[in-house]
């Protein structure tokens, strides 16, 4: 029999949506596809777009897959939205602005539930883009949900992430918080034709010329870690170009694509490339142990004895640390 | 109405467990999205993911969609009369791209001489207005068990 992978390297969309369905439900099947399809991955370019609610991000997303398209290039696009914290329901509304890009075979489209991630992606999400990637999507983009300061998961999964901003939605000192801008490769300033487009790359300009990056950091256990770069690159940093877009009726759209090549080749030439694909590796990494390990860890304690010690937290008899304590342990108090 | 849940889910595996994936989809040229807009939320609640695809969406970009995002379910909205035309058009769609095992759903205003013969095209369920989503989501859980 030919496994749904096969099927997959195949170009076989109907088997590629099956699949993308077991890997998001993280069943035994799509685990083991991902086994499977894993050699054949690392060779897409990942761009992670973010950015407010309503700040146009799908509708940048369909201009830039039509741009892509034009350059012959395959292009896939997971498009994630939150899903309810009370029912787990969800409503999916990017594909709304996609409609453009409907009967095209050369592109993908993947709504996505973020099921309880907090991060501005899916937990799936990865593995999704690694499906994508391994079908031959060379162009793969990925919308998070409406992000607001701290989501910023998608620095960890994208090559080249875009911040995209619209005018209105705050000030200079909004621009020099910590946290979503700072994850930016490239800003993006939407809606140019709203009243404001000034203040708002005014504040975003002088952002960045506070920032003057000199080295890449990414977070690994809470901590910090700069990778260090080779030295040829020293010279060569990347400062995030801001672009100007409309992206109703495409303005901009030819330059903001340049520059995402561009930041394609800074990465390559730089050697942040492979930086990056460790960091990315090495988190998915990280993600799958601790899933294992608390997936064990259930097995483990039964429900019972898992309500047993819940109660004995709630009485204040045990704090969450002793709990855990217990529960690892086996004996509650 | 689907009673509110007011208390949050419980623990991640019960957001990642298999969810029932329905398309809201409006077929054709009418404007109003109001009904399917109802549902797509009353399916929400009920636990449901919701792709939802926006007006004016033809046969073909319906079955693309159902296609690309293996749903289980297609939902579409028809108030403009052009149901015998739209609803046929998309069930050969959605069998040519092999999805024969997805539900098909309408709402909207069909007549009642026209009922039986979309039964017979493999519609599951038709709905009017003054119809319950409980009703809806009742019938979308029974025919994706």
């Amino acid at each position: 029999m030919i496994s749904l992978a096969e099927t997959v390297l195949r170009g076989d969309r109907l088997a590629l949506a099956r699949l993308l369905t077991q890997v998001e439900n993280d069943t035994a099947e799509g685990r083991a596809a991902l086994d499977a399809l894993f050699p054949h991955t690392g060779k897409a370019h990942l761009i992670g777009v973010t950015g407010a609610p309503g700040t146009g991000k799908s509708s940048l997303v369909n201009q830039l897959a039509l741009h892509f398209r034009k350059e012959g290039k395959r292009v896939a696009i997971a498009a994630v939205d939150p899903s309810s914290p009370f029912t787990g329901g969800a409503v999916l509304g990017d594909r709304v602005r996609m409609k453009d890009l409907s009967g095209d075979h050369g592109v993908f489209i993947r709504s996505m539930a973020s099921r309880g991630s907090i991060g501005g992606l899916a937990q799936a999400t990865a593995s999704i883009v690694q499906v994508f990637d391994a079908a031959g999507y060379e162009i793969i983009m990925i919308e998070t949900v409406g992000a607001g300061q701290s989501e910023v998961d998608i620095a960890k999964l994208a090559h080249t992430t875009l911040v995209v901003e619209a005018p209105g939605l705050g000030d200079d000192i909004q621009a020099i918080k910590a946290g979503i801008l700072e994850i930016a490769d490239i800003i993006v300033v939407n809606k140019a034709d709203r009243p404001g487009v000034e203040n708002t790359e005014k504040a975003l300009k002088s952002m960045l010329d506070l920032a003057h990056p000199t080295q890449r950091v990414f977070a690994h256990h809470g901590q910090y870690m700069s990778a260090v770069l080779p030295a040829e690159a020293e010279n060569n940093i990347w400062i995030p170009p801001l672009q100007r877009t409309i992206a109703t009726d495409g303005e901009g759209i030819d330059e903001l694509a340049q520059h995402i090549v561009e930041h394609g080749e800074y990465l390559h030439l730089s050697g942040d490339w492979a930086v990056r694909e460790r960091a990315r590796l090495e988190s998915e990494l990280e993600a799958t142990l601790q899933s294992v390990l608390m997936n064990q860890f259930r097995s483990r304690v039964s429900e019972d004895q898992f309500n047993k010690v819940m109660d004995q937290v709630f009485e204040r008899i045990l704090s969450p640390s002793e709990a855990v304590e217990a529960l690892l342990n086996g004996r509650p108090k | 109405m689907v009673k509110r849940q007011t208390t949050l889910v419980k623990d991640r595996t019960a957001l990642s467990n298999k969810k029932i994936r329905v398309l809201v989809a409006k077929p054709g040229l009418d404007g109003h999205d109001r009904g399917a807009k109802v549902v797509a939320r009353a399916l929400r609640d009920a636990g449901m993911e919701v792709i939802y695809t926006g007006l004016r969406q033809t046969p073909e970009m319906i079955a693309e969609a159902a296609l690309q995002e293996d749903v289980d379910v297609v939902g579409l909205s028809i108030l403009s009369g052009a149901h015998m035309a739209l609803a046929p058009r998309i069930m050969d769609l959605l069998k040519a791209n092999g999805q024969t095992h997805v539900k098909v759903f309408i709402g909207g205003i069909v007549p009642d001489e026209d009922i039986p013969r979309l039964m017979e095209m493999g519609i599951t369920g038709i709905y009017g207005p003054g119809a319950s989503t409980e009703d809806i989501i009742k019938d979308i859980k029974n025919a994706v068990k």
